[in-house]
């Protein structure tokens, strides 16, 4: 029940006048993101992260946080009204949203839309009210090996999980390692790959890189496609609400199944975009009516947004336990953290048990209040999608660049938002991944100083890491998740020879 | 999908090649120089280039596999990256985004931001010089009082808000 005291008193921090203005002032900045195009909750996060900087951390996560929540609720509303997911993991809601909207059912399509994101957010809270403190606990005995070892389990994860080719996974992984190493070397002190550049010498802030990858890589990618916004317009009337509400109760076994999905997903660093799609999958698999789904079935809302919404809350479980973020914008988040002065890991939930649970009480709050801040607003948000978009994107490309720059206060950091937003483009365009490129680029120094402690610890031996039980097994897990894209195409390859044999 | 059928355009293979040939010769500059700094032991632990140094491998690998692939599969490539009228459609985006963020060290941020959207609504949008002007200066005046006086960061400023005395 410890857990219960310490979490009343996170809501006796987290419900003070000025945080619950702070969690206010966030949603709604969230929500804008969300519909905005080129802005989402990766760079939305780093561009207001400066913002924060003077405030005291319990506020700052608490905005930052609430930020993420309204970018999750933001990004429905353009998926359903129109057809334009805002974000990538809005994209299967468009399949069954779009179409509830033109049939004229809008409201009921946003109000199950944002039901279901709530709920999927609040259970995975509850999973890390309950299991945070546990994992932290567990987590206090790991030495160095141990710490590499899920590091490693993260990275490996990506590759045999993501649906990008995998020699492009690793490459970009790796790019982002490589520019996570370039500077001042923490132990030795040596300057690495700077070549006399002093602008070199801090190394690629990784949120620079997140405003450009993500930012102006997206706003080119829009350009191409030559986005018109011609959306249907909602306004959504309490009847509707409550008579979605009583219908969605019927689908209990959907937003389980959607739940323990997002769950997985955000913790094992899946991501939102997977689980919604598997959510999705899962639903239409299991339905008696296959057929309604992809025409306006409101179960083919309820399941990616319930499962989006558990996978990106879940994402904070291991960045706030382990250091280790399950998402981008998770890892936007542990920048802050450390900007703060606050080192993410199992000791946070020691040291620092205002913040955390001040945290933990705030996404309850902050899911609860958006939920009737999205409910309410909707037709305004919608009202800003529709101003042109030759205004609104200088407009965007104007924030990222001051985003980019108050980072460091520096100008060369928005040049390389630049560098980073046509990198971003051409690898959206060609399948390399972006968010192993980011993570790497947030644990590059950790990872590379609990690999040179392991093999400090070990004088070299590589053994240390199948030591014990614990990083063993957890090595052994990483190994089996890098393995298993190989041993996929090793079957597809396996049946198409069968197949051929067949013919012959 | 359905690239094929429209228009001309530019051959996928080209940028995969480009991409995974800069993305190999990063992979080398960061191998050579970890073995500038050393990759081995010193007296006190591994040197500064042990971590970086595998890192450059496996970069090197994997952008060396694509690269591979896209040279042996050349002529069967038939996919297109983007048809010539999406990428100007990219490159009047671009364009004028580097030339605005060629200009901030210079003006600043604000003055170049307001001619960046004054230069967007006129050439891409049908909006009068009125209606124009106004969002080209309330915009930055809104970063301005969000940014400078709210929150308290200071923006990248240039010789024009020095003589307004800011």
């Amino acid at each position: 029940m410890d857990e219960l005291n310490s979490l009343f008193q996170g809501f006796a921090v987290a419900m003070t006048l000025p945080n619950l203005g702070f969690m206010l002032l966030g949603l709604v900045l969230g929500i804008l993101i969300g519909v905005l195009p080129g802005l989402g909750g990766a760079n939305g996060v780093a561009i207001l992260l400066p913002l924060t900087f003077s405030m005291n951390p319990t506020s700052a996560i608490i905005m930052l946080s609430c930020i993420y929540w309204g970018a999750l609720f933001g990004g429905a509303i353009t998926s359903i009204l129109f057809n334009i997911p805002g974000e990538p993991w809005s994209v299967a809601t468009t399949f069954d949203g779009f179409p509830l909207a033109q049939q004229g059912r809008a409201a009921e399509a946003l109000t199950a839309a944002f039901t279901s994101s709530f709920v999927g957010a609040f259970f995975a809270v509850l999973a890390i009210t309950f299991l945070a403190p546990l994992l932290a606990k567990f987590a206090l005995e790991f030495g160095p090996p141990e710490f590499f070892a899920v590091q490693m389990l993260t990275f490996c994860s990506f590759i045999g999980m993501s649906k990008d080719p995998p020699m492009k996974t690793l490459a970009a992984m790796m790019l982002g390692f490589a520019l996570a190493a370039v500077g001042m070397d923490t132990v030795t002190g040596q300057l690495r790959m700077t070549f006399g550049y002093p602008e070199l010498l801090k190394g690629f802030d990784f949120l620079i890189a997140v405003i450009g990858l993500f930012g102006i890589g997206e706003i080119l990618l829009t350009m191409e496609e030559g986005l018109a916004f011609k959306g249907k317009s909602a306004k959504i009337s309490f009847k509707v609400v409550w008579n979605t509400w009583r219908e969605l109760l019927q689908y209990w076994r959907t937003f389980i199944r959607s739940v323990l999905i997002g769950c997985w997903m955000g913790i094992t660093p899946g991501g939102a975009t997977p689980a919604s799609f598997m959510g999705y999958g899962m639903a239409r698999r299991a339905a008696k009516d296959k057929e309604s789904f992809g025409r306006g079935n409101v179960e083919g809302v309820v399941a990616p947004e319930t499962a989006a919404h558990a996978a990106g809350t879940s994402a904070l479980l291991p960045m706030l336990t382990l250091g280790i973020p399950g998402s981008p914008t998770a890892a936007v988040l542990l920048g802050g953290l450390l900007i703060w002065g606050l080192q993410p890991g199992p000791l946070l939930f020691v040291e620092q048990k205002d913040f955390v649970w001040g945290l933990i009480a705030s996404m309850y709050l902050g899911n609860l209040v958006g939920l009737f801040v999205v409910l309410t607003t909707v037709p305004w948000w919608a009202a800003i999608l529709r101003i042109p978009f030759p205004v609104i994107a200088p407009v965007i490309i104007v924030i990222c660049a001051i985003g980019a720059y108050t980072v460091h206060s520096s100008i060369f950091d928005v040049i390389m938002m630049l560098v980073f937003g046509v990198l971003g483009y051409l690898f959206k365009k060609l399948r390399y991944p972006m968010a192993p490129l980011v993570l790497a680029l947030v644990l590059g120094d950790m990872a590379e100083s609990s690999f040179r402690q392991s093999m400090l610890l070990s004088q070299g031996d590589v053994g240390i890491f199948f030591g014990n039980w614990l990083v063993g097994g957890l090595m052994a897990l990483a190994i089996f998740l890098l393995l298993v894209p190989a041993w996929g195409s090793f079957k597809d390859m396996l049946r198409r020879r069968e197949a051929s044999a067949h013919l012959g | 999908m359905s690239d094929q059928e429209q228009g001309a355009g530019l051959n996928r293979r080209i940028p995969e090649a480009g991409v995974a040939a800069l993305l190999l010769a990063v992979g080398g500059i960061v191998i050579m120089d970890s073995l500038r700094v050393g990759i081995e032991w010193a007296d006190d632990g591994p040197k500064a280039g042990y971590f970086p140094f595998f890192i450059g491998i496996l970069l090197a690998f994997s952008a060396g596999w694509t690269l591979l692939l896209t040279l042996l599969g050349w002529s069967r490539e038939t996919k297109l990256f983007s048809q010539w009228s999406e990428l100007r459609d990219v490159a009047a985006m671009l364009v004028p985004t580097t030339v605005f963020i060629v200009a901030v060290p210079f003006l600043g941020l604000y003055v170049p931001g307001a001619v960046l959207i004054g230069y967007f609504m006129k050439r891409h949008g049908d909006f009068g010089w009125i209606a124009t002007i106004l969002t080209a200066l309330c915009v930055p005046v809104t970063f301005f009082l969000i940014f400078e006086r709210w929150f308290l960061v200071p923006l990248a400023k240039g010789p024009i808000e020095a003589w307004l005395g800011f």
